[in-house]
């Protein structure tokens, strides 16, 4: 089992790797499905069943899906010719710079902390439904009302509107 | 429940490499795309902390807010997905060096 967190979290740094340097947006998502199936993995590993589902059905299943559609309905070849000759090495060293030392910062804050591993026996599906409709009624709550606002901007701001009543 | 034992460090580094890349993408592309696919990368590492940490004190607390994480990248995905389609729409094209008309 240890093996297998430390394979899959190869896995996605890689895939995540890919992700932000393929050129061409599909190869970028597929690259990005990979990266979700490894994380869901390692919350496998991590004794969190639940959260694995959730992330392949809803990370690598909806999001991903939405966004295929995205790229695959609005062509932009040019776009793609145009960062292609924009992303050289001049571009990529400033970004790479201020990347590196955040994670340096954070790498240093975590090594610096001792941390020990507990034998717990992982977190059933059970458990976490209880809790979530228990003591975390008002984050069910809370994402009801995140999502209808989502669905309502996103009705709002996809809807095809005439010339005449543009904002 | 077969669970291994990895140190929550090792899960924390991973969540933090993932996170950096994500801000690396943010910081590089000029695609609205793949910047919005960085956030998506950005909050997925977030709930892996969360998760791991959750894991790592053996309480369903942290996969209760992976799932909060969840439903707001799923908002947050769908209302970018509408602007990216408005964007195109009004610029043809998703380039975000085209959205500098306020600059003058």
């Amino acid at each position: 089992m240890e093996l297998t967190f430390y394979i899959a979290a190869a896995i996605a740094t890689a895939a995540t790797f890919m992700v932000i340097v393929s050129v061409n947006a599909v190869h970028a998502l597929l690259y990005l499905i990979v990266s979700f199936l490894a994380v869901a993995t390692i919350f496998f590993v991590l004794g969190a069943p639940f959260a694995a589902a959730l992330e392949v059905i809803v990370y690598a299943g909806a999001i991903v899906v939405l966004f295929v559609f995205v790229a695959m309905m609005l062509n932009v070849t040019e776009d793609v010719k145009r960062e292609k000759r924009w992303l050289g090495l001049k571009a990529w060293i400033g970004p790479c710079l201020l990347a590196g030392l955040l994670l340096a910062a954070i790498l240093r804050a975590l090594l610096a902390g001792d941390f020990s591993t507990a034998g717990t026996g992982g977190v059933e599906s059970k458990a976490v439904g209880i809790a979530l409709y228990g003591p975390y009624v008002l984050v069910v709550e809370l994402a009801s009302m995140l999502l209808l606002a989502g669905f309502i901007g996103a009705y709002h701001l996809g809807r095809r509107e005439r010339e005449e009543e543009r904002f | 429940m077969e669970v291994a034992a990895i140190p929550l460090e090792h899960s924390l580094l991973l969540a933090a490499v993932l996170f950096s890349l994500g801000l690396l993408g943010v910081l590089l592309r000029r695609n609205l795309i793949f910047v919005l696919i960085s956030i998506e990368i950005m909050l997925n590492s977030a709930g892996l902390a969360f998760v791991a940490a959750g894991a790592r004190w053996g309480g369903p607390d942290g996969q209760i807010m992976f799932i909060l994480i969840l439903t707001v990248a799923a908002a947050n995905v769908s209302v970018g997905l509408a602007l990216v389609l408005q964007m195109y729409r009004f610029v043809r094209g998703l380039d975000i060096d085209k959205l500098n008309e306020l600059s003058g």
